[in-house]
Order: C-alpha cells, then sequence, then structure tokens
C-alpha cells in the first residue's frame, strides 16, 4: 500500500517542527518528513509529493513585520531554483489536489495573513482576518479550553465531543475579521471551529484568561469550507502524552494527549481519501 | 534618496502597546496622560520605484485588515506630542534587515552595498503635558540613548514641517585602515594611562609584562621577518587585553591566595580553580569509578555528561551582567543567545532543549535616590525580562526552570544568569561527540552575523566595576533569527562531517575563539580584510575584538570547504573564509597582504604569571534578633508569603515559552489552578522515550552575610534538594558554579578586598566538601568577579552569589512527583530535622534583622535521607513533595496546600529538632530555613511500606491533608499559631508581582 506521508516546514524561525512531526507519526502518517524551506526553494522537495502539510509554530522572521507576515511575503513571492515556478504555485496545487494543510500558532497566522483561511470562495490569496496582539499587551503560555463546533466542516475535529484542553504560547493571538460581514459569514458556515471557554466547554467567553488574547466571538480556530484547511492558536503537538498535562499527576488521565486526534483525523482523511 | 513609509494602526483598532506605555507613564512617571498610540516607521534608503515602494507598504510592511500605510505622507494626528525613537548608527537593526529581505523577495534584487532599511516607532502622546515632561517620557522609558535617538516634536512644529523628516542612521566612518603602534618603552604612569585610555583593563604588572615580552632581542627579530617593529601594534595589544582579562582568563580564580582563617592561621593556595572546583570533579569522578558519567568537562564552552547510552547532555550557565544593567533589554537578550552558543559549540555541536534563568535586581519598588548612571530596578527588571522573553521564545527553546532574587544591593549590578543545555547522538560520524580536532592546514571560517563596532570591548569593560564612563560601544543586541538559522545549518553540516572544530564567538570576538582554537593546534594565519563587515570604517583591532552576536567559529577541512559554503548559501547564512590554521606556534594576523599581529601562542596564552591575592576571614558579628513569642503568626505568614523572594513569580513565567519542542513533563506552575510553584522541571529530550532530563538550581545570596562557606553549602543543598523532590536520581547528576562576587582584590577602592577574597575561599572550600559528600562532580561554571558600582562617591557592591545549577536524570519521566497536594486524608511528613537556624532568613529580613546563626547543611544524613527518598518515589509512594527554603515550613506548606487545593493540620510538637531544647519555639519550627528538608504526602495505605523505605531517616509525620481549604498549624503548646484559609494565603503569594 502507498505510504502516507506528511511534511512539516521549517526554517527562519519555526521551532515546533520535531514535535509536529512526532505528532504525525503518533497519529498515524508514515512518513513525517521535516523540511527546511530552502529544500523547497532548491527543488529538492516538492510539496507535490506529500499529502499533509504542517505549518507550524514559531516566530517566522522573529515575527519582525508582524507575526508570519514576512513568511507570507515569502510564500508569494520566492522563486523555485531549479522548477519555472514559485513556492506558491506548489502551494495552490496542493490545495487544489484536496490535500489538508494544518496551521498551528504561527503556521495560523501565516495561513491568514496569505488568505488561505477563511478563503472564502476558494480565494486562497485574500486576505480578510488577522491575528493581532494579545489585550493583555504580554505573550502567553498558558492552558485553554476549546469549545468544539461540531457543526464545523473541518475534518481534523472529527470524533470531538465539547472540547479539547491545549496549551497556547503567543503574544500575537487575538483573531480580528475585516468585517462584520466577514464575521458573520464565519459563524454562518461554521468555519469557527475551536472557541475559547471555561473548563466545561460551555458557553465561549470573553473573560481573561480563559480566553487569553481578547479574540473576536471567542475565535481560537477556523477553518475554510472545505474544512481541509483549518488553522488555530492553541498547539495539538504540545498535548500528545497526558504527561504533557499540567495535572497529570493529580488527574486521572487516558495515555494519549488531547491534541493527538487532530493528526489521527488527518492521517484517517489521507488513507480514505488520497491514497 | 531615503523614503518614509509609516504604518499605523486603524482608528478603531485597539493598540496594546499603547496602552502599555500609558500605563508606564503613569506608573513610573506619575505623568497624566491620556492616550498613547504608536506608528511603525521604514525608512527605506535604497534605489526603488514608488510602484515598488507602494507595493512592499501595502504587502508585507503593513496588515490592512488593522493597519493603514503612508508612503512619504505623515500617519500621526490627533496629539500633542510626537516622540519618534529610533537605533544609533550601527546598532542592529533586526526589523530593518526582516524588512529589507521582503523587499529583495518582492523585487527579486537584492539591495546594492549600502543600501538599507532602517525601522523607528512613533509615539503620539495626548494629554496636559509639558515639554520638560516629554523629554522626561522619552528619556526614562521610550528611548534607551545608549543605543537609540529620539525625535520631539509638539502638534503644530509637526503640522508646520509636514511630519518627522527623514533620517538615515547610516555609519559613515572613513574608509581607511589604521594600525597604530604603541610605545611602551614609557614611565609606569604612562603604561597605566595606555590601560586605562584603551579600556584594556590591563595592570600595571600585566603592562610590564608585555613591555618586557617586546624588548626580547628574539622577538624583535622574528618580528622584524614579518615586517613589524620592535613596538606592539593596537592590534597586539588588544589581542593580549581580550586574551588576559578577568572576563577570559579568569585570572582570580588563577591567582595565589594567602589566606588567614579567624583563627590565625595561614594557607597558599595556588589557584582556587585548580584546588577547588578541578580538584572536586577529579576526586568525585574517582569516587565514582566505573560509574562516572562525565564526558567532557572544562575544556570546551559546557560541560558533557552522559544520558545514555544513545546521547549526551551539554550544559553552560553564564552571567551578562555588566551590559544589563546599562541596556537591560538587549543585555540580557545577547545573555540568553550568547550562552545558547555555548552548547552549540560543545564538542561536534549540541541541540539546544531548554534554557534556566535566575535574575537578581533590587526592589521594582525602590523609591529613593539612585546614583545618576543607575537605572532604575524596575527598568532593569522590565528590560531584563523582556530580552531574556525575546531571545528564548524566539530560539524555540523552552525556559524550563529559573528564579528572581531581590536585594538591594543589587540596584549596583543587576545579575542575569542564562543556561541552556543541549543534547548530541553519543557518537557522530563513528566519532564520540564531544571531542573534536583541529588539523594544521584547515581553514579558519567564520558563520553568521557579520562584523560592526558593536560590543567592543564587552570582555575588557566587564572586567572593570561600572563607573561613569563605561564605554557605549561595548553593548550588543542579539538577534534570535539570525542564530537560529545559523543553528538550522550547521546541526545539518555536523552532521554530514563537514567541519572538524566549532566554538562560540563570544567575548573577544575573533581574538578569542581564534586565539584558543590556535592553542588547540599551534597557530593561525588570519586575514582581518576577509571578514565580512556591516559597514565600511572598521579598523583591524576593531575587527579582530568586536563581539558582534551570532557567531561561530569553525575549522574546515579544505577539502569540504565547496559543499559547506554552498550549504550555508542555500540556507542564507553567511559563512567567510578567513585564513588557515598551522602549527607554526605564532597568532598570526594579516590586514590585506600586511602583518598586523604575530605573538607567540605561548605567550598569549601562559605568559601571564598568577596573581597575588591576600584574604583575611573575620567572621561578622550581627545584632541578635529578639524573638518575640506570640500566640498567632498568620499575619506574620502573609507577609512572607508576600515578600519579594517568596511571593509568586507567575506573571513572568507564563512570558517564558517553557512547553516548546514538545517534551514538558513537570512545568514550572502545577496543581488544581496550575499556578503551585514547582521545585525542579523535568522535560523528555527524546520523545518517544520516557527518560526524563531533570534541571534545578539553589541561590541565597542572603546567607553570605553571615558566612559564604554556609551560603554555597545551602545553594548546593537547595539546589539537590530541589532537584531530588521532582525524583531525579542520585546516580547521575551534575552541577555547575556560578560565582557572581564583587570585587575581591585587595585595593585603594576596595580597602575590605581581603575580607571579600576570604569569602570566595571559604565558598569554594564548603564548594569541595558539600559536592563530594554529594558526588556531584562540577561539569563546568564561569566567574563573574567585578560586580560593583562605583563612581567615585557612591559604592555598591552586590553581596557574593552562587548559583548551583544541576543536571541529571530520572529513569522515568512517569514517576515524577510534584508539590501540590493531592488528596484529603494524605499523611504529611516532614523529612529532616529543623534547628535554631533563623540567621539571614527571609523571617528575620521582614523584622530587619540578619542574625548569626545561619542554617548548616549536615551533608552525610541529607544524602542518605535522599537516596531513601528517592526509592520511595520510584516505588510510587510519594504523593506530593516541596522543598523547604526561603520562609521554611510555614511557606512551604502553605504552598503545596494552595497548590493542591486541599488544606493540613499540622502540629508542630511533631516536628523534629535538631540539637538541644534551647531556641526551639514555636518562631522557629515555622520559619526558620534548616537544610535538606522535604514537605512529603502520602496516601494513607502507602504509610507501612513509605516509612519502610524511609527506615533509619529523620523523618516524622506531622499531620494531615484536610478536605476544608484550610491551613491550620499547632504550636508546640497546642495552640493554634497560624490559621488562614487557602484562597487569603494564595492572594497573598499572587498580589506582590501580579501587575508587573
Amino acid at each position: 500500500m502507498a505510504k502516507t506521508r506528511a511534511i512539516v516546514i521549517t526554517g527562519n524561525g519555526t521551532n515546533c517542527e520535531v514535535e509536529a512531526a512526532h505528532a504525525c507519526r503518533l497519529g498515524g502518517f508514515d512518513e513525517a518528513v521535516i523540511a527546511h524551506i530552502s529544500d523547497l526553494l532548491s527543488g529538492d522537495l516538492r510539496l507535490d509529493d506529500f499529502h499533509f502539510l504542517n505549518l507550524t509554530g514559531g516566530f517566522l522572521d522573529g515575527d519582525d513585520l508582524g507575526s508570519a507576515k514576512a513568511q507570507a511575503n515569502r510564500f508569494k513571492y520566492a522563486r523555485v531554483d531549479d522548477l519555472s515556478e514559485h513556492l506558491i504555485d506548489q502551494l495552490l496545487r496542493f490545495i487544489q489536489a484536496g490535500k489538508p494543510i494544518l496551521g498551528v500558532c504561527n503556521g495560523f497566522q501565516l495561513m491568514v495573513k496569505m488568505g488561505l483561511l477563511p478563503a472564502f470562495d476558494g480565494n486562497h490569496l485574500q486576505q480578510v482576518a488577522t491575528l493581532t496582539f494579545n489585550d493583555c499587551g504580554r505573550f502567553q503560555d498558558r492552558w485553554v479550553y476549546l469549545k468544539n463546533n461540531l457543526a464545523s466542516p473541518s475534518i481534523f475535529t472529527r470524533n470531538i465531543d465539547r472540547g479539547i484542553y491545549l496549551p497556547i504560547r503567543h503574544g500575537e493571538g487575538k483573531f480580528v475579521a475585516a468585517s462584520a460581514e466577514v464575521m458573520a459569514r464565519i459563524e454562518a458556515n461554521n468555519l469557527a471551529v475551536f472557541k475559547y471557554s471555561g473548563p466545561d466547554y460551555g458557553e465561549p467567553t470573553m473573560s481573561f484568561p480563559e480566553n487569553p488574547n481578547g479574540s473576536e466571538h471567542a475565535i481560537a480556530a477556523i477553518c475554510d469550507e472545505s474544512g481541509l484547511l483549518m488553522g488555530l492558536m492553541p498547539h495539538p503537538e504540545a498535548f500528545v502524552h497526558r504527561t504533557n498535562h499540567p495535572r497529570w499527576t493529580r488527574e486521572e488521565l487516558p495515555e494519549e494527549g488531547d491534541g493527538l486526534i487532530l493528526f489521527r483525523n488527518a492521517a484517517e482523511y489521507v488513507r480514505s481519501n488520497l491514497i | 534618496m531615503a523614503r518614509r513609509i509609516e504604518i499605523a494602526l486603524r482608528e478603531q483598532v485597539r493598540d496594546p502597546r499603547g496602552e502599555r506605555i500609558k500605563r508606564e507613564i503613569e506608573h513610573f512617571l506619575h505623568l497624566p496622560v491620556e492616550r498613547v498610540r504608536t506608528i511603525d516607521v521604514y525608512t527605506v534608503d535604497a534605489e526603488l520605484g514608488d510602484a515598488e515602494l507602494q507595493q512592499a507598504a501595502a504587502g508585507p510592511f503593513c496588515d490592512q485588515v488593522i493597519q493603514e500605510w503612508h508612503l512619504d505622507t505623515p500617519a500621526a494626528a490627533g496629539f500633542d506630542y510626537l516622540v519618534e525613537v529610533g537605533l544609533r548608527p550601527g546598532v542592529t537593526d533586526n526589523v530593518g534587515r526582516t524588512a529589507r529581505e521582503a523587499v529583495e523577495y518582492l523585487t527579486g534584487r537584492p539591495f546594492r552595498e549600502g543600501e538599507g532599511v532602517y525601522t523607528s516607532v512613533q509615539y503620539l502622546l495626548s494629554g496636559k503635558l509639558t515639554l520638560a515632561d516629554v523629554e522626561r517620557i522619552a528619556t526614562g522609558l521610550l528611548c534607551n540613548t545608549l543605543i537609540q535617538r529620539y525625535t520631539i516634536l509638539d502638534a503644530a512644529t509637526f503640522t508646520a514641517q509636514n511630519g518627522v523628516s527623514v533620517f538615515v542612521p547610516k555609519v559613515l566612518g572613513e574608509i581607511k585602515t589604521v594600525v597604530r603602534e604603541v610605545d611602551l618603552e614609557v614611565s609606569d604612569q604612562e603604561l597605566m594611562r595606555i590601560s586605562k585610555d584603551g579600556v584594556l583593563a590591563l595592570t600595571l604588572e600585566e603592562m610590564q609584562i608585555i613591555q618586557a615580552h617586546f624588548r626580547d632581542p628574539q622577538v624583535r627579530e622574528a618580528r622584524q621577518t614579518m615586517g613589524l617593529g620592535p613596538r606592539p601594534t593596537d592590534v597586539e595589544l588588544e589581542a593580549l587585553a581580550q586574551t588576559w582579562s578577568e572576563h577570559c582568563k579568569h585570572k582570580i580564580f588563577a591567582g595565589t591566595v594567602q589566606y588567614e582563617d579567624e583563627k590565625g592561621s595561614r594557607q597558599e593556595i595556588k589557584s582556587l580553580f585548580k584546588s577547588f572546583i578541578q580538584r572536586t570533579t577529579k576526586d568525585v569522578r574517582e569516587k565514582l569509578g566505573d560509574r562516572d558519567f562525565c564526558l567532557s568537562v572544562f575544556k570546551d564552552n559546557a560541560g558533557v555528561i552522559r544520558f545514555n547510552d544513545d546521547w549526551s547532555l551539554v550544559f553552560k550557565v553564564e552571567t551578562h551582567n555588566s551590559p544589563s544593567a546599562l541596556d537591560p533589554y538587549g543585555g540580557a537578550l545577547t545573555g540568553i543567545v550568547g550562552v545558547n552558543r555555548d552548547p552549540f559549540g560543545t564538542g561536534q555541536g549540541a541541540k539546544l532543549i531548554f534554557n534556566t534563568d535566575v535574575f537578581c535586581f533590587a526592589d521594582p519598588f525602590y523609591d529613593k535616590p539612585l546614583p545618576s548612571r543607575l537605572l532604575h530596578p524596575r527598568r532593569i527588571y522590565e528590560g531584563v525580562v523582556e530580552g531574556v522573553e525575546h531571545g528564548g521564545n524566539k530560539s524555540g527553546i523552552p525556559t524550563v526552570n529559573g528564579s528572581l532574587v531581590f536585594d538591594e544591593r543589587f540596584a549596583g549590578k543587576p545579575l542575569v544568569f542564562c543556561g541552556t543545555a543541549g543534547i548530541m547522538p553519543a557518537t557522530i560520524n563513528g566519532k564520540p561527540s564531544h571531542e573534536k580536532e583541529i588539523e594544521p592546514g584547515d581553514l579558519i571560517v567564520m558563520a553568521g552575523g557579520r562584523i560592526g563596532k558593536d560590543g567592543i570591548h564587552g570582555a575588557t569593560f566587564s572586567s572593570e566595576e561600572l563607573n561613569e564612563n563605561s564605554p557605549v560601544s561595548a553593548v550588543q543586541i542579539g538577534d534570535p533569527i539570525t542564530q537560529k538559522r545559523m543553528f538550522d545549518f550547521l546541526i545539518r553540516a555536523r552532521d554530514k562531517g563537514l567541519y572538524n572544530f566549532i566554538t562560540d564567538n563570544g567575548a573577544g570576538g575573533l581574538s578569542s575563539s581564534i586565539g584558543e582554537m590556535s592553542g588547540e593546534c599551534g597557530g593561525c594565519r588570519m586575514d582581518l580584510a576577509k571578514a565580512p563587515l556591516k559597514y565600511a570604517g572598521l579598523n583591524p583591532w576593531e575587527i579582530l575584538i568586536s563581539e558582534a552576536q551570532e557567531r561561530m567559529s569553525l575549522a574546515v577541512p579544505p577539502a569540504k570547504i565547496g559543499e559547506f559554503t554552498e550549504m550555508a548559501k542555500r540556507f542564507g547564512v553567511e559563512v567567510s573564509v578567513l585564513g588557515e590554521f598551522t602549527d607554526s606556534g605564532y597568532f598570526h594576523i594579516l590586514h590585506g597582504e600586511r602583518t598586523v599581529a604575530y605573538l607567540p601562542v605561548a605567550f598569549m596564552h601562559e605568559g601571564l604569571p598568577p596573581m597575588q591575592l591576600p584574604a583575611k576571614w573575620t567572621p561578622p558579628r550581627h545584632e541578635e534578633a529578639p524573638i518575640e513569642v506570640q500566640s498567632d503568626y498568620t499575619s506574620d505568614l502573609k507577609k512572607l508569603l508576600g515578600a519579594l523572594n517568596i511571593c509568586s513569580k507567575e506573571s513572568v513565567v507564563r512570558r517564558y515559552d517553557h512547553e516548546v519542542q514538545g517534551g514538558s513533563v513537570v512545568k514550572p506552575f502545577t496543581g488544581v489552578a496550575n499556578d503551585g510553584p514547582s521545585d525542579a522541571a523535568v522535560v523528555r529530550p527524546v520523545l518517544d522515550s520516557f527518560e526524563g532530563v531533570v534541571v534545578a538550581h539553589g541561590i541565597c545570596p542572603r546567607y553570605s552575610d553571615i558566612d559564604t562557606y554556609h551560603m554555597t553549602a545551602n545553594a548546593i543543598d537547595e539546589a539537590l534538594r530541589n532537584y531530588v523532590a521532582v525524583g531525579g536520581a542520585l546516580d547521575m547528576v551534575a552541577g555547575l558554579d556560578n560565582f557572581c562576587w564583587c570585587d575581591p582584590v585587595l585595593s585603594e577602592k576596595t580597602p575590605d578586598g581581603d575580607y571579600k577574597m576570604a569569602q570566595l575561599v571559604r565558598s569554594n572550600q564548603a564548594l569541595y566538601d558539600v559536592c563530594m559528600a554529594y558526588n556531584l562532580p562540577l561539569i563546568s561554571g564561569k566567574d563573574s568577579m567585578k560586580n560593583d558600582f562605583y563612581d567615585g562617591t557612591v559604592k555598591i557592591s552586590i553581596p557574593p552569589t552562587l548559583l548551583f545549577s544541576v543536571i541529571g536524570r530520572i529513569e522515568d519521566a512517569r514517576k515524577s512527583v510534584t508539590m501540590d497536594v493531592k488528596r484529603p486524608g494524605d499523611i504529611v511528613y516532614l523529612l529532616g530535622k529543623t534547628g535554631d537556624e533563623l540567621g539571614a532568613s527571609e523571617y528575620l529580613a521582614l523584622r530587619g534583622f540578619v542574625g548569626n546563626r545561619v542554617p548548616q547543611v549536615d551533608t552525610i544524613k541529607a544524602y542518605k535521607r535522599y537516596h531513601a527518598y528517592h526509592e520511595a518515589v520510584m516505588t510510587g509512594l510519594v504523593a506530593s513533595c516541596h522543598d523547604l527554603s526561603d520562609g521554611g515550613l510555614a511557606v512551604a506548606a502553605a504552598e503545596s496546600a494552595f497548590a493542591g487545593g486541599y488544606g493540613m493540620d499540622l502540629a508542630l510538637s511533631q516536628v523534629l529538632w535538631k540539637g538541644g531544647d534551647t531556641g526551639r519555639n514555636d518562631v522557629a519550627l515555622l520559619f526558620a530555613e534548616s537544610a535538606s528538608r522535604h514537605l512529603v504526602t502520602v496516601r494513607p495505605e502507602n504509610r507501612g511500606a513509605f516509612e519502610a523505605t524511609m527506615g533509619g531517616n529523620c523523618f516524622a509525620a506531622i499531620g494531615v491533608v484536610t478536605a476544608d481549604p484550610v491551613l491550620t498549624i499547632t504550636g508546640i503548646d497546642g495552640g493554634t499559631v497560624i490559621r488562614a484559609g487557602l484562597a487569603d494565603l494564595k492572594e497573598a503569594w499572587q498580589r506582590k508581582l501580579q501587575d508587573l
């Protein structure tokens, strides 16, 4: 049987590539390749040869022009050496082939700022939302409860019941839509996959620290209408084993962490649809 | 012509950066300000068309969902005063560099030589402010004038001149290379002037040794063959000054000490380093025999120990005190990214797995006058915390362990300890990874950032006290992203075997790194004209000693250089071949064809005779604190919980990513609400294994006021007991010593130098004694010996401080123990005895006393007990464990209880007492900081097994965990001495630094 292959792009300040690849393997991918962006720009590796793209956490280019801005620019304009195309051409081909992409933290910021999310009407290069500085004005590392939207089309969140518990680690995670219309469409189409909530996964909350950044509508994650592209500020790859949980020494927890299900679902989707 | 692009937030968008500045203006300067908004400015000095500039402004520079861009027209409106803050010429502009790269991607055209993008920030202030107020805001808060420049405009002027005028902060150096010869055939007085004026930090004796070297006819003859005269060049003098600086050479630790103790017995100690630190490791390793786990100690940038058959661990802790005093943000940022290069440059190179940091500050709420050159402790606090935040988070290395320590004397110099650990495969390409060798003929390669005037004289300046004239250029600004790119590249080059040797370019720059590498193989020939510069106009001596950041030095075999440079180019890393290593015996430096330095390697490294250092120990006597016996200590406990050294540091710790890399097991905070303070950190560096690395530290500078011997013993014990508490194993744990002292060299400026030197001797004695008892080999360390401020009138010396860090292993991380109580009904044990040891405690400090009876460590009993406890942990008998330190039993009990959300009922009458009955009272039982104690809870069903495992050790059941969320402690006489709700106690503990 053909192998399921995940790719994690790193370089220029990406930091979570090792645990993201580990999560892909635990989730069921036969292979998880950590590719430095120079491997893509040199033409040594091509996105076409993979089934699942991880844009994971870090500080791309130091977030110097605003989080992930410089990488969004690089993705759009950088040329691949030996092939007469831009990296963006490979990326759009990947999307057109119906392959899933998961953006985490800095990767979510990148997807939103490129326009890959929410990508209304299949327009993947039109930015209509952003992620900006937390209302508290500071970087925060803390755990948050994420209420799951059962009606969302995301392929990553299947079989998640009420919600999951994950850490956030960011300074620029406040989700802002460009207009009320954009927000209304996100809500109407159930594209807001996760919202910050209390421990009961009840109502979404705007209060700190449960909502750690002041995100509009308490949005922590969104997906596109196909459900194949999803981004979230919390880190699913940081909770794949119970010892990652901040209270594992005092609570009865399953061996597997809450975040792993996203990678399992991606692997499952790839095996069922792309192999 | 340069053009300005301004990026402003849309009117309705919140500006958290502006809001924070507003809060700080109100808080620090008590000025009435209604609103602060901010604007980002890019000054683009490059040949670009209008369309290209608009595209850059609208694309990478601006997030159009929340921002708008302005080209050539000012964005600011609706303010009373505007302050624009940018960097001074030559200061690293990280954002400017990223902006430039973004434009290059956009146009597909690289910038030309001399073109660039420069960034600045505008602060728009609204409120009833005067120009003088705004000056205060600018210089007191917004701008560190050492590295930044500012412009103030009022609204009317702004409108009249149509915005802020374009300014390009480019370094305009003369493009000529000057090598001066320095005449040393002068009077002693003149020799000292040369040293002082040149920030060489060389003593008269050292200057005379150099003078003598250049008088030697053989030396003169050899120099002649290279076209050099009898006088040293400035390049040579600077190279020697770096190599011989206290910072690089550790002359105090290498010196000969004449020590006299309190009884008048005298002893000559030849090198504290050899006699105590090195000997500790040697003797412990001999004791361990075939259980020795040290792989590389003291010879490389960091120590290396065995983790398991497949992996080796690397650890180093550094300080960056002097730069942090001048520029807290830049100094601390450079501190963390600088120490990252140590493990990275150890052996063949290690992947970095965690950071640790310990900061010592004066009270951030300090409200007394300060000498003019000193920054307010709060500014240092803010700057250092933010610098380490950016350095650590952006590098993708979790910050897993640390402390904040407060003492008023740290106003003179803050201490900024930054540590980094790494992991490397035990063998790489068939060779042990901790070994490396240079072959003569290998090429000298510099990788990473370019060289500028930043960080010139860092090594020598930190070898002096901070004073009015401390040089501006000594400060650098680190760039984690340039470094990250370099590391991404080098780790792959390592795995492909593309280099033979790697080391860090830190203090002393190329002079130190290439100088040390030349010592490995016997010489070098290096051309400074081949070094890449940030801007023209650097003289050869400046190129040689610049401490510009993010650089590693390597030895690359000629056969591999093609593949090495090709790969570097793909990764966007600049590498330059500067020459070759030789076995000529000479440190031979050229600039183009011309020789500018020709120094025998042996003279550089062994030319210095040991310093002679007097030391005389006279034990201090402090006023004895009157102990008033009270019937209730609840309010004392609350005050202690709110003391700076005890209170929660969560507002700082949450700003540090402690979970990246996915292996965090025991985090900084734990318990029912994720807010109880952990004793140590456990991480799994290899994600498909459950073997854990445990890291902890101990630090207690207050005890130095009584005796540095006990300060040191307690610091080591604290580190080990924190380590043991979470489950660290005793058969594989190593120590790192970081000494930060006030100048201990007897002189006119330091009339009590012999006492401070004696304090250093006593500290070293304890280091040997305690490490031997605990089987703790020292694998690395560092000393910083000039932590004083002196402006001619006011002198502030820090308390002698030892940071002791330990790194080791837990066999199975799933057995780790945390400090929060777990369930009602669990039995509370106190391991270890409590004594009449309130000396230098937090409790006495609260009452304004130091006292005399400092805690003393009984290493034999403690070590035996730690072993038994570890066995209990490994058999799963321990529900929670918290170490007792600042504030003693009462504080530890409160912390464990509120972290777990359950109360405790404890009886002081059950606590084991050390020594006779004198001094046994509720105060000592509650608050004494006697060493080696743990507060442990155990499920009732495990009582028998736990007590059997601990058999033969000092421990006692002192109470029980209760469902009622109240801490109740009864005194010796049976009356309740503490009773408080957990919410109250937690509030007292959390409030103090919550808003910082």
